[in-house]
């Protein structure tokens, strides 16, 4: 392999890993908070570039992006409060079918807005076949783009959780609730906050790799599976981690299609996820005994 | 006994359906509802899994796809390129090789659906085994994100393996002669042998498990569900019996899988899709988590209606919206909910309204 196709794959690589990493912290933010992993998670990054494609015709880009991000902001607190803030101390199977659930409704309701067909946003900045040369390797800047906005949120949501005062509370609500509501915080506010933050950064990533991967309606149940394996990967709440676990698994599953056909890339990452959690459940960085703490 | 008295209801009532169709000449809906049954029997098995064991399962379609491609690919593909080798001829020796002439008068030779049906149940077991060994270690979430990887990789085989026949799946299917005269089969001719199969495959299944719930295994397995750490403490082996019945309903699924796949006369890919497991677990937990004749009686209404069209292109959506709805309002399903309660509380209320306006 030359350098050229081994920065070529690299890049490849690191392109759907930043967005397996994003799904992986949406799944994070909202376990952290309710202990629930939201099997509807990929769904958000669907919902994403979807609306977004559908209000380009009335809109300039970077408004109808933001549009979209708002509206799946929206759609995930709906969610929240309609069928999971009311119940009572929900077992982890009924939660599991709920949002097993929700997903499917969902992925039906766009099937029937917007059909079958595959649909992407254009290119942000020229055209399917402008690209910059980095080291001898030809990359689209949509990557640049995607790799970017991946990475601005990251650092967005980590200076979020350290420094403002909403997201102090939500993770004193991750790491105890009931004293968070001795402390008088509004835990159930949190728990519909999370919803609407993991929703909006899904859609801002499903709204900039649109150009690059399509977007149909189909594509969430796929990311999720990535983004759970992932999350898992990096240890179950752990943000950092998911990053990490993230392109470790992307450039895995770029270098893989260079050995194995490509109908079996989505076997090889889920053969994965069942290797890790068969051997460490409690992911590459984190630690057992913080796992044996937590509710499963 | 008793326990096989109590389903002479559910035998009356298949025969007075088969009859009901027979005289109103609507014999065209037994295909449906013999289908229903097949899929009835793979939820009879999950339902023990999850209701009894505690444990979900979202990759039992996958089990469902091993025993019908299996079945399917063994008894359609042509070994007549390798009569000639050891291999075939030995197998030949035992008899479990079946020749014959295809529509165009060529030489056929595929292997009997006997032996066929035989490996394919016994390879969704081996599976199972081998997979449930370390994922029924996992719980809760990581159990389900396992199995649900389990289904995707089987369907990505079958999509992918030239052998399976790709996104076109396997078509003609020979007929499953079970013992002479009496064969699983698609022909208009043969609904009602087939209705009757069928059923009585679903009533073996319903003894098996009935006798199992009810027995040393069956209490083993409740307290595992109430409290694995607590059934471990009183010295239940609850690795061994959960494992035991993850093969179970395994194998119940691959025989589902072998018999309907004959009775088609093909499979595709969509019979191990996602969406196909999910509707399993969606209509156990309609069906009640821990009540095999709930899980019996949804599998088979929901399956019909779904396979009649009832529901058009909201087929999913329907099967989406039942799981959340029960969930968020009867977790135990429609059939335990408190319907006489419920009742009495509505008489109650009217009775109350009488009696204080009989006092005015």
């Amino acid at each position: 392999m030359t350098l050229e196709l081994f920065i070529q794959y690299l890049f490849a690589g690191i392109t759907y890993g930043s967005i397996y990493a994003i799904v992986a912290i949406g799944f994070n933010i909202i376990y952290n908070t309710t202990g629930i992993i939201n099997f509807a998670q990929g769904e958000f990054v669907m919902l994403g570039g979807m609306i977004s494609i559908s209000l380009l015709p009335l809109m300039p880009l970077p408004v109808a992006i933001a549009a979209a991000v708002v509206i799946t902001m929206l759609f995930g607190a709906l969610l929240e409060i309609f069928f999971i803030r009311w119940l009572e101390n929900p077992g982890v199977l009924r939660m599991i079918i709920i949002t097993i659930g929700l997903s499917i409704l969902t992925r039906e309701g766009a099937l029937h807005v917007w059909g079958e067909s595959v649909r992407s946003l254009p290119y942000f900045v020229g055209n399917e076949i402008s690209s910059v040369e980095i080291l001898g390797a030809r990359i689209s800047p949509q990557v640049l783009w995607v790799v970017g906005a991946c990475g601005l949120m990251v650092l967005f949501l980590s200076i979020f959780f350290k420094t403002t005062s909403v997201g102090r509370e939500m993770r004193a609500c991750a790491a105890n609730r009931k004293a968070a509501i001795l402390c008088g915080i509004n835990t159930h506010n949190m728990v519909t906050f999370s919803f609407m933050l993991s929703a909006g950064i899904g859609a801002l990533a499903g709204s900039v790799m649109s150009p690059i991967t399509s977007t149909s309606y189909d594509i969430g149940t796929g990311l999720a599976i990535k983004g759970f394996t992932v999350a898992i990967l990096g240890g179950l709440g752990n943000s950092m981690g998911a990053v990490g676990a993230g392109l470790l698994l992307g450039i895995l599953e770029a270098f893989s299609i260079s050995v194995v056909p490509l109908a079996f890339k989505d076997a090889i990452s889920i053969s994965i996820l069942l290797i890790i959690l068969f051997v460490r459940p409690h992911g590459l960085f984190g630690s057992r005994t913080a796992a044996g703490l937590k509710e499963f | 006994m008793r326990n096989l008295l109590s389903l002479l209801p559910l035998v009356g009532l298949i025969i007075i359906v088969q009859l009901l169709t027979s005289w109103t000449d609507t014999t065209f809906y037994l295909t449906q509802i013999t289908m229903s049954a097949y899929y009835s029997l793979l939820i009879i098995g999950l339902c023990t899994l999850m209701g009894y064991a505690g444990q979900i399962s979202l990759g039992h379609a996958g089990f469902f796809a091993i025993g019908g491609y299996i079945s399917a690919a063994l008894t359609t593909h042509n070994l007549v390129a390798f009569k000639e080798t050891a291999l075939i001829r030995m197998l030949d020796g035992f008899n479990i090789l079946m020749s014959g002439e295809d529509i165009y008068g060529d030489s056929l030779m595929v292997i009997n659906p006997w032996a066929a049906c035989i490996v394919a149940v016994l390879a969704a077991g081996l599976i199972a085994w081998v997979l449930g060994i370390p994922v029924l270690k996992l719980k809760g979430h990581y159990l389900a994100m396992a199995t649900l990887g389990f289904g995707v990789i089987i369907y990505r085989i079958v999509l992918a393996v030239e052998y399976f026949g790709e996104a076109d799946g396997i078509s003609e299917v020979p007929s499953f002669t079970l013992i002479p005269g009496l064969e699983v089969s698609g022909d208009f001719g043969a609904r009602v042998e087939n209705y009757y199969i069928a059923w009585g495959l679903v009533i073996i299944g319903m003894i098996i498990l009935r006798n199992l719930i009810n027995s040393r295994v069956g209490r083993a397995l409740r307290s595992i569900h109430a409290s694995e750490e607590a059934a471990g403490a009183m010295g239940v082996n609850t690795s061994r019996y959960k494992l035991q019945v993850f093969i179970l309903s395994a194998i119940f699924a691959a025989v589902a899988g072998v018999f309907l796949t004959h009775y088609n006369g093909g499979i595709g890919p969509s019979e191990a899709g996602v969406m196909k497991s999910v509707r399993y677990v969606a209509i156990v937990a309609v069906g009640g988590m821990a009540h095999l004749w709930g899980a019996l009686t949804m599998g088979v209404l929901l399956n019909f209606l779904s396979l009649r069209g009832v529901f058009g292109s909201y087929d999913d959506a329907v099967f989406g919206l039942i799981l959340i709805i029960i969930m968020l309002f009867a977790p135990n399903g429609i059939l335990s909910l408190n319907w006489k309660g419920l009742l009495d509380k509505i008489s109650g209320r009217t009775n109350k309204g009488k009696a204080a306006g009989g006092k005015d």
